[in-house]
């Protein structure tokens, strides 16, 4: 059950890091789209692209801190007593992040939209760094088991922290990319199918870069990732570099089908690789999965949570999604929806 | 690091975490608790809103179901970010209570996320449909937002009330959890009631937090008949929502009086144990335990906690419990106080919806008076301030504990010392995004007064209007109403 429960839990940061993260990466193209003058296609695309899904995709959060806390505490207690930092860094962010993405929308004055939509997308690139570096302290074994706190400052400013941050960075900039490729390609604007597709091979052979020098980063400063990426989760590293290749190919001869999909599963394939290397640790060589995990009657009854929400969620998901394929006009095109 | 350690304390940059960890939650809690009537029952009043608009054809109930789903859209994504924060807290304030007890207290917010999704989903199908679906069938996606808004607020509450009568766990000889009954933790015995007090206090603070908008509308001299509906939609909700509550509180104060003595105590601020004990409105406890000043009514805290057995009934008194388990002199005199002010509060608020429902039966109309109007326009001030003392009540009276009689505050705070910084930064930014919610939501209101019929372009996630944002588009708009104000 504990085993299950952690599948449901890391499909749960999967689907996060791959909705949330394309949401995270739009922020980071509208901080790098310029002035207000040359930035204000992109950023128009950016807010059709991101305004109906940005809540959707935090819930997804939520649902990742409620199954940690409630099926493995022990492992939620150390996590949070050691990572104080760049956690609260993140939660202010999401505040600044949703709260100024919603007033942007409701403002008409430049000045106050520029404002907004500055501390929008400074957030946007601070609150994924902050959990790359959360997710490389916890990888690279700096969270003791016990709901002990490790070093404050220690666990995540070092090497593979450092590292977990860029790549978190630069794999949201890489998906946002990808998907803003379609949407403006359903907007119908070429000039800014364009824009996004030199952004996307930009971004694409940027996370490469550092994903290679992120082997020899691992080699030294993680040893029990190193090993476990570089023997059970070969196969993964493998599938996530060819799909990576597929969608730089893909986006670089402008063919439209499946570059967005290579490029997700590019993504999700680090993020399988991170989970097989480190399994069966939740904080690896401290505490594993079946240690850490709550009684058997409160993970029955997540499981039956979790059922219940797919039951419930999907459809109202496949709802949203028919209801706006569907009804639109071309030149009111709307992003898509989430999951 | 040693040496830094003592060169920060020397400046008092060390300090003890548990007094910070406590203000940071009870603030972020008190901001995050002003939107949940909001979020809870803002979407039924749309909803009946939208019914009379279609049902009766009525264009002003239309129009204003339409704004408010679009107001409601702002509050919701405020809403949904301070959630946010909460979730983080959990951890950050409280890693011992959470590592401890996260497997019970856990269970019923596995069941709030399908809720909150649902709301999510269906606030973003309501507001993009009322281009795009017919009438009915854009009504019923609404309905989701108000059912999921109602199992929501349970399942919070089912969590905390478990912090007030920790069931369905088993304990080892260490104290560690070994085994979990799900059942047996969402419903605790003190879940039914005070889910029932939140919920309905969500539809009586909501509805006269709306209310007074329009009320302040009437008084500047709008009074046509779409600020009169705007009236008299939230203003009916909580006019049906405040004598239930009376109930429903009154049933909840002797289910304290019941299981958790000590709260009681400190609530009437009885310092022993005696019967026909003086229901003392203000009043405070001294440095020596007496009651001080105040205005004693002989016998009513006796009689109205077992009316069956009136004046004769035992109140139990705070020396019962040993010191380090009941709340401080200082905390009994803020509970006894918020007490005081909530059913004070709540007492106005009850002859308010008494003389609104007068007029109604006797006159068919709603109250003419001014001073109707002006009692309304505070009604939604007045509202939170009673609803904020009621959830002061509950958890200051609460206190030692963190888990009643389990697990004390002190023993689940974190060690981190930095917390004031957090503290600091988090009041700075909430303050800025409280300030920010009331000026977007009036800006958005004066654009609509101004400018007529508007875009859905308002909202974080309202459908995005070709002509929005753009000065490529903007001359083209010169008469767009959205800009006249500006």
């Amino acid at each position: 059950m504990a085993t299950t429960a952690a599948l449901i839990l890391f499909a749960a940061i999967t689907t996060y890091a791959v909705f949330g993260g394309a949401d995270f990466g739009a922020g980071f193209w509208d901080l790098v789209a310029g002035g207000t003058k040359r930035g204000e296609r992109p950023r128009e695309v950016i807010d059709h692209a991101i305004a109906p899904v940005w809540e959707a995709n935090h819930v997804w959060l939520i649902f990742v801190w409620v199954l940690l806390w409630t099926c493995f505490p022990e492992a939620y207690a150390s996590i949070t007593l050691t990572l104080f930092v760049p956690l609260t860094l993140a939660a202010l962010g999401i505040v600044l992040r949703g709260a100024s993405f919603a007033f942007r929308k409701a403002v008409f004055r430049t000045r106050d939209r520029r404002n907004f939509g500055a501390a929008f997308a400074i957030s946007s690139v601070l609150v994924p760094y902050c959990f790359g570096a959360v997710v490389g302290a916890i990888a690279s074994g700096r969270v003791p088991a016990g709901g002990k706190a490790g070093d404050p400052w220690d666990s995540w400013v070092n090497p593979t922290s450092v590292l977990g941050g860029v790549l978190a960075v630069c794999l949201t900039a890489y998906l946002a990319a990808f998907f803003l490729v379609r949407d403006a390609d359903r907007l119908s604007d070429e000039s800014m199918v364009a824009y996004f597709r030199r952004r996307a091979i930009v971004a694409g052979v940027a996370a490469g870069l550092v994903a290679v020098v992120g082997i020899f980063v691992l080699s030294n400063d993680a040893e029990y990732l190193f090993d476990g990426l570089t023997s059970r989760a070969l196969p993964l590293v493998i599938l996530s570099a060819i799909s990576g290749l597929a969608a730089l190919v893909l986006v670089t001869r402008a063919i439209r089908r499946g570059a967005r999909l290579a490029a997700v599963g590019a993504v999700v394939g680090v993020l399988l690789a991170w989970g097989v290397a480190q399994w069966d640790y939740l904080l690896p060589e401290s505490l594993t999965v079946s240690a850490a995990a709550a009684p058997s009657g409160t993970m029955t009854a997540v499981l039956i949570a979790t059922g219940l929400a797919a039951v419930l969620i999907v459809p109202a998901f496949v709802l949203l999604y028919v209801l706006d394929q569907k009804t639109l006009l071309p030149e009111e095109s709307m992003p898509e929806p989430a999951p | 690091m040693a040496l830094l350690t003592d060169a920060l304390s020397s400046v008092a940059l060390v300090v003890d975490p548990v007094p910070w960890a406590r203000s940071q939650m009870a603030f972020t809690l008190a901001f995050h608790i002003i939107l949940v009537p909001l979020g809870v029952s803002w979407s039924v009043m749309t909803l009946i809103a939208n019914y009379r608009g279609i049902k009766r054809n009525d264009p002003d109930a239309m129009l204003l179901a339409q704004r408010w789903s679009k107001y409601m859209a702002v509050t919701f994504a405020v809403g949904a970010v301070t959630g946010t924060v909460l979730s983080f807290e959990f951890g950050l304030l409280w890693p011992k209570f959470m590592g401890q007890w996260g497997a019970a207290f856990g269970v019923p917010f596995a069941f709030e996320g399908i809720f909150f999704f649902t709301e999510a989903v269906f606030i973003s199908i309501y507001i993009f449909g009322w281009r795009r679906l017919k009438p009915w069938a854009h009504f019923w996606t609404g309905v989701p937002i108000a059912v999921a808004g109602i199992f929501g607020s349970i399942s919070v509450v089912a969590a905390n009330a478990w912090m007030n009568s920790p069931q369905g766990v088993t304990l080892d000889s260490a104290g560690k959890v070994t085994d979990v009954d799900p059942m047996g933790v969402i419903f605790n015995d003190a879940m039914p009631l005070m889910a029932a007090h939140m919920v309905v206090a969500a539809y009586l603070v909501g509805g006269f937090m709306v209310g007074s908008v329009y009320a302040v509308g009437m008084l500047r001299g709008r009074t046509d008949r779409y600020h009169r509906l705007g009236l008299i939609i939230p203003f009916t909700v909580a006019a049906i929502a405040t004598p239930v509550q009376m109930g429903v509180g009154d049933g909840l104060a002797r289910w304290v009086y019941d299981n958790q003595p000590t709260k009681f105590a400190a609530i009437e601020m009885v310092t022993t144990t005696s019967s026909d004990v003086p229901e003392v409105l203000l009043g405070h406890l001294n440095s020596e335990g007496e009651v001080v000043g105040g205005i004693p009514i002989p016998g009513l805290a006796s009689f109205l906690s077992d009316p069956s057995t009136g004046k004769s009934t035992v109140v139990q008194g705070l020396d019962e419990t040993p010191e380090d388990q009941r709340p401080t002199i200082h905390e009994v005199n803020v509970v006894h106080l918020a007490w005081d002010v909530m059913v004070g509060v709540g007492t106005l608020l009850f002859l308010l919806t008494l003389w609104w429902w007068v007029a109604w039966i006797f006159r068919r109309d709603m109250p003419k008076s001014r001073w109707f109007l002006r009692a309304a326009a505070a009604s939604g001030v007045l509202g939170v301030v009673a609803m904020e003392a009621g959830w002061t009540v509950s958890e200051v009276g609460r206190q030692p504990w963190i888990v009643y009689e389990k697990m004390k505050v002190e023993d689940a705070a974190t060690a981190n010392t930095g917390i004031w910084i957090t503290f600091i930064g988090v009041v700075i930014l909430y303050l800025g995004l409280g300030i920010t919610t009331i000026l977007v939501l009036r800006q958005m209101s004066r654009r609509f007064r101004t400018g007529g019929p508007s875009s859905e372009a308002d909202v974080p996630y309202g459908p995005s209007d070709p002509v929005e944002a753009g000065s490529v588009d903007e001359a083209d708009d010169a008469v767009d109403a959205r800009k006249v104000p500006l």
